[in-house]
């Protein structure tokens, strides 16, 4: 029942995907407002199908429905309910269906949103939308089919992964990740839209604008959570391995980065217009390359990857997005001339074309890092690994270079910057950041990079602050307000611009984190006997004692720890090891005591049968708070930065109504 | 500015691409290995592997059916090396020893559907801890 439902509402959505797109670009055309509606109509019933889709298979998890292979295979009687439900993108036939709902959802929104302000580019746009909805409708309705079945039903299902059920934050991690993927869908439909049309003015841009920011927030989120889930579930004690899996989402992340800083130098000094579609359309295209590299199997080898249709029709799905793409842009360069030109290497401008080629060097050092064995395999037949060295020693500099013009690009002057007001604006940054370096140095920080990172992390932070004070400051005194006031309403006032620098300040707190937590890193791994210890760091660490017991869908080993602070107890830890049934290998369950200054990370990575010894891994890893609360530093500043202005939207939306074409209705 | 960025770049991979070799490539190159990182994968030789929970030193032999080669490292087995399976080691070759920094044991990630003796899997379990078992 429920498997003949969802298939019938796939097929459904897909043809009607079809239909709509189709429709919209005639309407548009022809001029037609009717047919217009109708494709708009598609995107309402093509969301209603796909929620109805997802329903179904929520109804076939919870309701163990294991006739469904993908539930036989995702689900069991003795999964928790929370599990079950988020088994939903636990493997490549939910999460496409996920990813299938999300564009549903956002296409609804983007018409919803944008009909009235953008008439002429929404038929476009929407056609666009469709298209890449069609894509994926495709898949799930064939060769990724969630609700294909299997005969005998098995009376019980193998269950979730256990890596992915042995945290919450699988709840968030892959939905945000996703959003955030398919957010960059609308950016680039209106991309596309104004190039069918050729109305390449400032219209689309300001559209545009948002959505990227919001599609940007929700990928910081999914990325950050991703690396807080593996610090916390994996058990080795980093958060970012530079997996090819991590680096896919981190690519669309760079260019779309780039993307939001060169956009600000189309709207001041229209320039730039042939490099923003570019970088639009490429971000979209890493969009869905990560979700190929991820879901198509081309990972574990190249030879695995023809298994299923899926890869081959992703590999085809990113080269007609590339080809038609810049085509068109081909095709309309003309209307994207620059307008400007840099007057001087010392300007906002310079510094933000700086950021978009670190950026985009960034991005290509992580794509070719990510693809090179794959090449090596498919070219010469030789099979290599690209690890952590070659990351680091690529991208450290390049990440450097990006925290300094961080620090100077959003304070010095468009055009042209003069002597006096670089004085001016840097020489208060400059004299706290020297001392703050010595101090630094004072408390052994040794090495050029780890120095640099602090030094200019430092820099930014003080920066900001500045332009935070010295406005606010301004402020009070035109207006007489209190400090606190002055300060929101200068915020309030400049939203895009304050938001901009709280999230650097985030960033700055990121890179501080990253530098500490990795430079002075403790690690340790020790057998212990019950009663004994062993010192790390300012830590004492004493077993205590071996315990087990059965859990429903698990059996748990796990190790008491007594953790003690110069003779004082701070702490008593309990890290384990889960045996699921289903899996050869057990997991891991770390135990992490968090401070501000230090956390310190016990994995018990062995033990004796008879519970007398342990073997523990500790680690103590300086000012790892830092890069969370960072994280979250980051996520708040972009939410001030999008945060609608009403009065001023509300104004713009009734200009832009009267200024609209109107439809004749027949 | 580009130029420096393609410098670092084609630069650092090749300094940094680590090669897959098996334990025969690694006899045939000898002491021409000693300086670089490699991938050594094979099979774990049965009744070779040792390891001492006091000193944490694991030693063992992987083998690809000719050569042998005799691994060293120091740190917690992985819960899936065991004799008889497949296994990656990352390190130097230095005196006819494998220095590993790292070892990842192959993991088959085939569906087992649920079976009758499921049950006794979880009773297996039950004996991975021998005293009773305590709940806290």
């Amino acid at each position: 029942m429920i498997a003949t439902l969802g298939r019938f509402s796939l097929w459904l959505a897909l043809a009607i995907t079809v239909y709509g797109a189709f429709v919209s670009i005639l309407g548009a055309r022809r001029r037609q407002p009717a047919m217009i509606e109708s494709g708009q109509g598609a995107v309402v019933s093509v969301f209603g199908l796909s929620t109805f889709a997802i329903l179904l298979m929520e109804a076939g998890l919870v309701g163990h429905d294991f006739s469904l292979q993908y539930v036989a295979r995702n689900a069991s009687l003795d999964t928790p309910l929370f599990y079950t439900i988020i088994a939903l993108w636990g493997a490549l036939e939910g999460s496409i269906l996920l990813w299938v709902w999300l564009l549903a959802l956002m296409t609804l929104l983007t018409v919803m949103l944008e009909r009235k302000r953008q008439r002429e580019l929404i038929p476009y746009a929407t056609a666009v939308l469709l298209c890449i909805s069609a894509f994926f409708l495709l898949l799930v309705a064939f060769p990724a089919n969630p609700f294909t079945t299997m005969f005998p039903a098995p009376p019980d299902g193998r269950g979730p992964n256990p890596l992915l059920q042995n945290h919450p934050l699988m709840a968030v991690h892959p939905p945000g990740l996703y959003a955030g993927y398919v957010g960059w869908s609308i950016p680039y439909a209106f991309g596309i839209a104004a190039l069918i049309t050729g109305r390449l003015g400032e219209g689309w841009i300001r559209t545009v604008r948002r959505w990227s920011i919001v599609s940007w927030v929700f990928l910081t989120v999914g990325i950050i959570v991703g690396g807080r889930w593996s610090y916390e579930v994996l058990g080795w004690g980093g958060y970012w391995a530079w997996d090819p899996v991590e680096n896919a989402s981190l690519l669309p992340w760079l260019t779309g980065t780039a993307f939001l800083h060169s956009i600000m130098i189309q709207e001041r000094r229209k320039m730039l217009k042939f490099w923003n579609v570019a970088l639009i359309i490429i971000t979209f295209a890493l969009t869905i390359f990560g979700t190929f590299l991820t879901r198509s199997g081309i990972l574990s080898s190249v030879h695995a990857f023809s298994d299923s249709a899926v890869g081959p029709l992703f590999l085809v799905f990113i080269g007609l997005i590339l080809l038609t793409s810049f085509s068109l842009l081909v095709y309309r360069s003309d209307k994207l001339q620059a307008e400007g030109d840099i007057d001087s290497l010392v300007s906002r401008e310079s510094a933000f074309l700086m950021n978009n080629l670190l950026l985009l060097g960034f991005a290509f050092a992580v794509l070719l890092g990510t693809l090179f064995p794959l090449l090596s395999e498919a070219v010469r037949g030789v099979k290599v690994s690209v690890g952590e060295p070659f990351f680091n020693a690529v991208n450290v500099p390049i990440g450097l270079g990006l925290i300094f013009l961080m620090a100077i690009g959003p304070l010095i002057a468009w055009r042209h910057a003069s002597l006096e007001s670089l004085r001016r604006t840097f020489t208060m940054p400059l004299c706290l950041t020297i001392p703050g370096a010595g101090i630094c140095w004072f408390l052994g920080v040794r090495g050029v990079y780890p120095l640099l990172a602090f030094a200019l992390s430092l820099f930014a932070a003080i920066t900001v602050i500045q332009e935070f004070v010295s406005g606010a400051m301004t402020r009070r005194r035109k207006t007489g307000e209190g400090y606190v006031t002055a300060l929101s309403k200068l915020t309030s006032r400049g939203r895009r611009r304050y938001g901009g620098l709280i999230v650097h300040l985030g960033v700055a707190l990121v890179v501080v984190g990253i530098t500490a937590s990795s430079v002075f890193k403790l690690e340790q791994e020790v057998t212990l006997k019950k009663g004994e210890s062993f010192q790390l760091g300012r830590y004492q660490v004493r077993f205590d004692e071996l315990s087990a017991w059965q859990e429903p869908h698990r059996f748990v080993v796990q190790g008491s720890f007594t953790v003690f602070n110069s003779n004082h107890k701070v702490a008593e830890m309990r890290p384990a090891k889960r045996f699921y049934p289903s899996e050869q290998q057990p997991i891991g369950t770390v135990d992490v005591r968090s401070t501000a200054r230090e956390d310190l990370y016990l994995v018990l990575s062995s033990f004796a049968q008879d519970g007398t010894t342990a073997t523990v891994k500790a680690l103590v890893r300086p000012l790892m708070m830092w890069i969370w609360f960072g994280g979250w530093v980051m996520v708040l500043g972009s939410l001030i930065a999008i945060w609608p202005d009403r009065r001023r939207a509300l104004a713009a939306d009734q200009v832009e109504e009267r200024m609209a074409w109107q439809p004749g209705r027949s | 500015m580009v130029a420096t960025l393609g410098y670092l770049i084609v630069g650092g991979i090749r300094e940094a691409a680590v090669y897959y070799i098996t334990p025969t490539e690694l006899k045939e190159k000898g002491p021409a290995t000693t300086d670089r990182a490699f991938r050594l994968g094979g099979m774990v030789v049965n009744g070779t592997r040792r390891w001492d929970p006091q000193t944490l030193k694991l030693t063992f032999r992987l083998s690809d059916g000719k050569e042998q080669v005799a691994v060293e490292y120091v740190g917690s087995p992985p819960d899936l090396f065991k004799e008889g399976s497949g296994a990656i080691v990352e390190g130097k070759y230095v005196n006819s020893l494998f220095h590993a920094d790292t070892i990842m044991a192959k993991h088959s990630e085939e569906y087992r559907p649920p079976e009758k003796g499921q049950a006794s899997a979880k009773d297996h379990y039950r004996t991975l801890v021998k005293p009773p078992a305590t709940q806290p």
